[in-house]
């Protein structure tokens, strides 16, 4: 089982200095927030993608390529990629670039995002969020797993003859999650596909997280990518610990009166109740995730939210060490212990190499791509190709 | 025959509430109407102001509380809505707006809806078409002809001696009463019963 954090990136004043990061402190902050995870234990840090202030994680691949080269196991991830506004044909670039780059350590998490204008600015209508995943996800999907693609779609150019470059590390994809809190469509498309399935149940009650997973479980099982035990499944957390769960509330209690989203609604008290929002000793967390398994089935990914709302980087990185040192060992044992040998960990590049080479599907030795058509040649020499294009648009 | 359900919804603030009492004479006439129709219902009634807070969390938050969500459920699955609300600055309550904020843009889609509200006089009733009507309209809820509305003096019975309050309370009922008839039963709300299957998102079936 994976056990990770992932940031949302916000530029928020400590509520209780009144100070205010710049946008550059926030950036180095999280790179250092990454390397801190992987040497306290952790295996996984995923970054937000956002288009507007006061969130300043717009260009994910070039955070995640330097962390990349500070840092030597730990996975890397998204929280989310903008499924809905990025080209499809963007990430696949991107990501593919990035995977080199970081010797497999990469995988992804499509989110449709949930900031209106983001849709506008990027030339979207927000009304067709869940039908710009589905097209230009099955378009991602493509440019990854076929060598030429001819393609056309609903909402961007068509594409003739195209090779998404440079093709995925040992010919296989990375990893795909899909996040949804509230969609059973995404759910369904996790499914479709076998890809994971990531519920961010970090403002959501419990029930409502065992519905959608139990939902995506049932529907990975009916498309026969294996059991409904065996779906890929990952959650949210959010956490604040200190060694007396006092000391934890009173120090935790400005930043969540003051915090984005939740901030001046709920007391800290409702909502602890209601989310996975633990704040107190690291056994109460500990007490609390390993709880999470009774309620959505043995599961792959554990990301928590630790560096939000305004706390200082110094407090976040003592979080981490907390976390990776007293309460990630003990959920690992207490998740291993009545897991059955049947459920999968959740895939990586080596376990998806392996697989695929295993299947056939994969050379053993991934060299130069096969020659393309275009090889030596301009777009404009191919005249088929190059009518075909026009003929779609006239 | 499956007894159908009825949700009241009432807005009063105060504790006891004429909101409350009107909510309650809609709803024993309208199961009363049902009766004579030889169909049985229950009531489920919910004074917003025992999730007042409850209702600004969720708009913050996103989520409602558990106590919230057993309301809202309450609400979109039942057979027919008896919403009623006490008329401030010539229109609809704060809460009253709230809540209905926070559900579902179709939860009320189809659903026969009788309407109430209660103010200081007889001036204010025409809130309930200009403006209490427009927003159930919006939601494309069946709202019945008949609205109800009570002014502090109909609890006295002198002010409308030729339409008095129980007999506008018996026709909205009756109304309502055949709006629910008319219909089968309604079934739990299954959000996952209706999801497309993927096939139908990628637009091949």
């Amino acid at each position: 089982m994976q056990f990770g954090i992932f940031t949302v990136g916000d530029v928020t004043t400590d509520p209780t200095t009144g100070r205010t990061p710049t946008e550059a402190e926030r950036i180095k902050a999280m790179l250092t927030i990454a390397k801190h995870a992987e040497d306290v234990g952790l295996d996984v840090f995923a970054t937000g993608e956002h288009h507007n202030p006061p969130f300043v994680p717009s260009s994910p691949t070039t955070m995640l390529g330097y962390i990349a080269a500070t840092t030597s196991t730990i996975q890397l991830s998204t929280a989310t990629t903008l499924i809905t506004t990025n080209d499809p044909v963007k990430i696949a670039e991107d990501y593919a670039m990035l995977q080199v780059i970081a010797d497999g350590r990469v995988d992804l998490m499509m989110g449709r995002g949930n900031t209106g204008p983001v849709y506008p600015w990027f030339g979207k209508d927000i009304r067709q969020g869940i039908s710009l995943a589905v097209e230009n996800y099955a378009l991602l999907r493509r440019l990854w797993d076929e060598e030429v693609v001819d393609w056309e779609g609903r909402f961007r150019t068509p594409l003739q003859g195209f090779t998404s470059t440079p093709r995925p590390l040992d010919g296989v994809a990375p990893f795909v999650w899909h996040g949804s809190i509230r969609s059973p469509e995404i759910a369904e498309q996790a499914a479709y596909y076998g890809d994971g399935f990531f519920h961010n149940n970090i403002f959501w009650p419990m029930e409502h997280t065992r519905s959608m997973v139990r939902y995506y479980r049932e529907r990975f099982e009916h498309y026969g990518h294996g059991t409904a035990e065996q779906a890929i499944v990952g959650l949210g957390g959010q956490v604040f610990m200190r060694s007396r769960s006092q000391d934890a509330v009173r120090e935790f209690r400005p930043y969540f009166d003051e915090a984005p989203v939740y901030g001046h609604g709920p007391s800290l008290e409702e909502f602890t109740a209601q989310t996975p929002l633990t704040v107190g000793s690291p056994q109460q967390v500990i007490d609390r995730y390993a709880a999470m398994r009774h309620d959505v089935g043995h599961y792959q990914r554990q990301l928590f939210l630790m560096d939000h709302a305004g706390l200082p980087l110094r407090t976040v990185l003592e979080q981490l060490d907390i976390l990776g040192g007293e309460v990630v060992p003990v959920l690992r044992a207490e998740m291993a212990s009545d897991r059955p040998a049947t459920v999968p960990e959740a895939p990586t590049h080596v376990t998806r190499v392996a697989a695929a080479r295993a299947a056939g599907a994969a050379a053993l030795e991934h060299g130069a791509p096969a020659p393309d058509r275009w090889t030596g040649r301009t777009a404009e020499d191919d005249l088929a190709a190059a009518d075909a294009v026009s003929g779609e648009r006239a | 025959m499956t007894a159908r359900r009825i949700a009241v919804v009432t807005a009063g603030l105060g504790r006891p509430s004429s909101t409350r009492l009107l909510a309650d004479r809609l709803a024993q006439a309208t199961v009363d109407e049902l009766t004579g129709m030889g169909v049985t219902a229950t009531v489920e009634t919910i004074e917003l102001r025992d999730v007042a807070h409850d209702v600004v969390n969720a708009m913050l938050t996103g989520f409602p509380s558990e106590a919230l969500g057993g309301v809202l459920r309450a609400v979109t699955g039942a057979d027919a809505l008896i919403a009623v609300t006490p008329l401030y600055t010539t229109t609809f309550s704060g809460l009253f707006k709230s809540f209905i904020d926070i559900l579902d843009k179709d939860a009320l889609t189809g659903m026969p809806v009788l309407l109430g509200a209660t103010g200081g006089t007889p001036r204010h009733s025409l809130a309930l078409e200009y403006a209490v009507r427009p927003l159930f309209t919006y939601l494309h809820a069946e709202t019945v002809t008949t609205s109800v509305f009570a002014a502090t003096d109909d609890w006295a019975g002198g002010t409308d001696t030729v339409a008095p309050l129980p007999a506008r309370i018996t026709r909205g009922a009756r109304e309502l009463a055949g709006a629910i008839a008319a219909r089968p039963a309604s079934r739990p709300v299954d959000p996952f019963a209706s999801a497309p299957s993927f096939a139908e998102l990628l637009g091949e079936s």
